[in-house]
């Protein structure tokens, strides 16, 4: 799950890491009343939305009076934000974050990450701050410095004295670093995290440390153990059928394409999806209905598929295992029965008791192009997409 | 012969009296698996089919000489389940489990380092030597027993999809392997393909894998150095749009690594036999493995 920057610095705060003055304004007057509290200029007026690069949208400007204030944050409030992570249909701002500029000396990066090979949590750092991480790792690795960290044994000074002097601190610097660092790794674990990054860190002309940025990810996975982070959720930066899917458990990610497609198993599932595209067409949508599904999930997901605008023409491909193909034909029968089916629907089964579930379908009378197999599936479906 | 399982392992089963535990224990034992413990703490000299069910692993391993848990425990308590097992000095893990929290499985794994015990999964299908033995919750008739091809993948219907398509070409398995679809999990490809190349009952192996992180990769670069016998890869989520977690936890494309794409590249500078077509696996198998 994502969070925007100013709840990441609001989680900062809390755990005592620095971040500059400042707060979230939905509206001018707000944004106003924030910049007043603040006590001089300049003031950073910064757009809040789920994704990267906002700087070079037009989303982060610097205001030198209340006027200004204003002008920006009404200006930015209401407008579509595109960033290179946005797509090109950019997104809705409805709030900006309101804060003390900074002098700055320096900028670095600062990250902990899980790393899937070691299994351990890595602390990485970086003088080239501001930048863009990945491009970073791609054509200057050694300019990144990383400390591993077991999580069975937790964080030690050796960690940090590695980045501290990998970052060429000077000594005035380096126990707040560590402070820091401390922090950042226990926040990391205790909220079950799966991204915390500071980018980028600063350092001030007062010689202080800041964290003039903020992002945090939190693994899905450990939510249930963490109903605080849950109010953190903004339903404004997710897609509307996505919500709908996560009501019933369903893995749904909505894509561009027209061949709409429902799959038990995520494996499976993407690779139906390259199956579509193999034959022509663009998946619709990604829906992994899950091993254990029951008709009324089935059900659900049929709908969802169905009350998509784009949808041309629908994949249905099911391996029955934990999931029994009767199971997955009285879902399809009874949303085709209350949504209606307007486009042509290819089933393709395989598996658990696949005769008894080809048996509901045929006795349905329901309009229902059945495949023999994936082959045939992939055929039929491009057939659809020409 | 076969890796990892065979007709002589005991199993155990850790949630056994809970809905997927008890269906999965009785689809285990129809196919002829020998279960022979389950546990399920307060629940202690119950019976389950006739299975005797205790309140803790320790107890189980004392009594029925269980070499090998398989586990149906919620994902809270699943990370500690596979520790009490591990440190009862159980063999192999199968942990089938979905939505494990990542932080608790890198501990799991921290855990584990240098212990006689192998974890399958978590998040799994678990393992079956067809003929012999089932530990997870694929369905059984879709495998042909005796070889010769040993089947490796992270994730499950996919595994059961690619089984299916050998069968139906007359192409029999040694053993199949989910290892699961989470970011940090127990038994590696490299490590299954290891066992693969050093057991004489297995000529080929097929690898499925799937979008994120680089064990496809890093299996690859083993492959190059250490495997003779010829394989067949298959990589699932070539639409797969970037930033995106697809269904598994660790299907995710981060920071323009993990793609689909350049796991198909290493693998392919390895020798492996990339197939595309899903439709055409069995085929394309067949062709490869001499049976066309």
């Amino acid at each position: 799950m994502k969070i925007h920057e100013y709840q990441a610095k609001e989680l900062f705060r809390k755990n005592g890491i620095p971040v500059p003055e400042g707060g979230v304004a939905f509206n001018s007057d707000e944004a106003l009343r924030i910049a007043e509290g603040l006590g001089g200029f300049p003031v950073v007026v910064k757009a809040q939305i789920h994704a990267g690069g906002r700087g070079k949208g037009g989303g982060v400007r610097l205001a030198k009076s209340m006027d200004e204030v204003r002008n920006l944050s009404n200006e930015m409030i209401g407008m579509k934000l595109i960033t290179h992570q946005t797509g090109p249909e950019g997104k809705q701002v409805k709030k900006v974050l309101v804060e003390q500029g900074l002098g700055i000396l320096k900028e670095l990066y600062l990250g902990v990450i899980p790393d899937r090979s070691t299994a351990n949590l890595v602390l990485m750092a970086s003088e080239a701050g501001g930048m863009d991480i990945e491009t970073v790792a791609a054509q200057t690795p050694e300019k990144i410095i990383k400390a591993f960290i077991n999580p069975l044994a937790g964080i030690h000074s050796y960690h940090c004295r590695r980045i501290a002097y990998g970052l060429h601190f000077s000594s005035s610097l380096i126990k707040p670093l560590s402070d820091m660092l401390t922090r950042l790794y226990r926040l990391f674990v205790d909220y079950d995290c799966s991204l915390v990054e500071i980018n980028p860190l600063v350092i001030t002309r007062d010689d202080r440390l800041m964290a003039l940025d903020a992002k945090i990810n939190f693994d899905d996975n450990a939510l249930f153990r963490h109903p605080d982070i849950d109010g953190y959720r903004d339903l404004d930066e997710e897609d509307p059928l996505e919500i709908e899917a996560s009501r019933f458990n369903l893995n749904y990610i909505n894509l561009d394409g027209n061949i709409g497609n429902m799959v038990n198993g995520a494996g499976l599932a993407m690779a139906t999806m390259d199956l579509i595209k193999l034959a022509g067409g663009e998946p619709a949508n990604f829906l992994d209905v899950g091993g254990g599904a029951s008709a009324e999930m089935v059900e659900n997901g049929f709908r969802i598929i169905l009350t998509d605008q784009k949808v041309k023409g629908v994949l249905i491909n099911i391996f029955g295992g934990i999931l029994r193909c009767d199971v997955l034909a009285e879902g399809v029968v009874q949303a085709a029965r209350k949504t209606g089916i307007t486009v042509p629907v290819v089933v393709r089964m395989e598996g658990t008791n696949v005769e008894a579930g080809r048996k509901i379908l045929s006795d349905s009378g329901l309009d229902l192009i059945t495949a023999i197999d994936l082959k045939d599936a992939a055929k039929k479906v491009a057939e659809l997409v020409s | 012969m076969s890796i990892f399982v065979d007709k002589k392992t005991r199993v155990m089963v850790q949630g056994i009296t809970g809905r997927e535990g008890q269906f999965h224990t009785r689809q285990c034992i129809a196919y002829g698996t020998k279960v022979v413990a389950g546990v399920t703490p307060g629940k202690g000299g119950q019976e389950m089919d006739g299975i005797p069910v205790f309140n803790t692993v320790q107890e189980a391993v004392d009594r029925t000489g269980a070499d090998c848990s398989l586990i149906f425990v919620p994902p809270a308590y699943a990370a500690e389940a596979v520790m009490e097992s591990a440190d009862c000095g159980v063999r192999i893990v199968v942990a089938i489990t979905e939505g494990i929290p990542v932080l608790d499985m890198m501990k799991v794994k921290n855990y584990l380092k240098g212990k006689p015990v192998r974890l399958i999964g978590p998040n799994c299908p678990g393992i079956i030597t067809p003929g012999e033995c089932k530990v997870g919750i694929m369905p059984g008739p879709i495998h042909k027993p005796g070889g010769p091809i040993g089947v490796i993948s992270r994730s499950g219907t996919l595994t059961y999809e690619v089984v299916h398509q050998l069968t139906k070409k007359g192409i029999g398995q040694t053993t199949c392997i989910g290892i699961g679809g989470d970011p940090i999990n127990g038994t590696t490809f490299i490590e299954c393909l290891d066992a693969f190349e050093n057991d004489p009952a297995t000529k080929g192996m097929v690898m499925v894998g799937e979008i994120g992180g680089s064990s496809e990769e890093d299996a690859s670069a083993f492959i190059e150095k250490h495997v003779t016998k010829p394989i067949v890869g298959f990589i699932a989520g070539l639409t797969a749009p970037p930033g995106r977690r697809m269904g598994h936890a660790g299907a995710i494309i981060s920071g323009g690594s993990g793609t689909a794409k350049a796991k198909i590249v290493a693998m392919e500078k390895s020798g492996i036999h990339v197939c595309r077509d899903l439709g055409a696996f069995g085929a394309f198998c067949a062709k490869v493995f001499g049976y066309a």
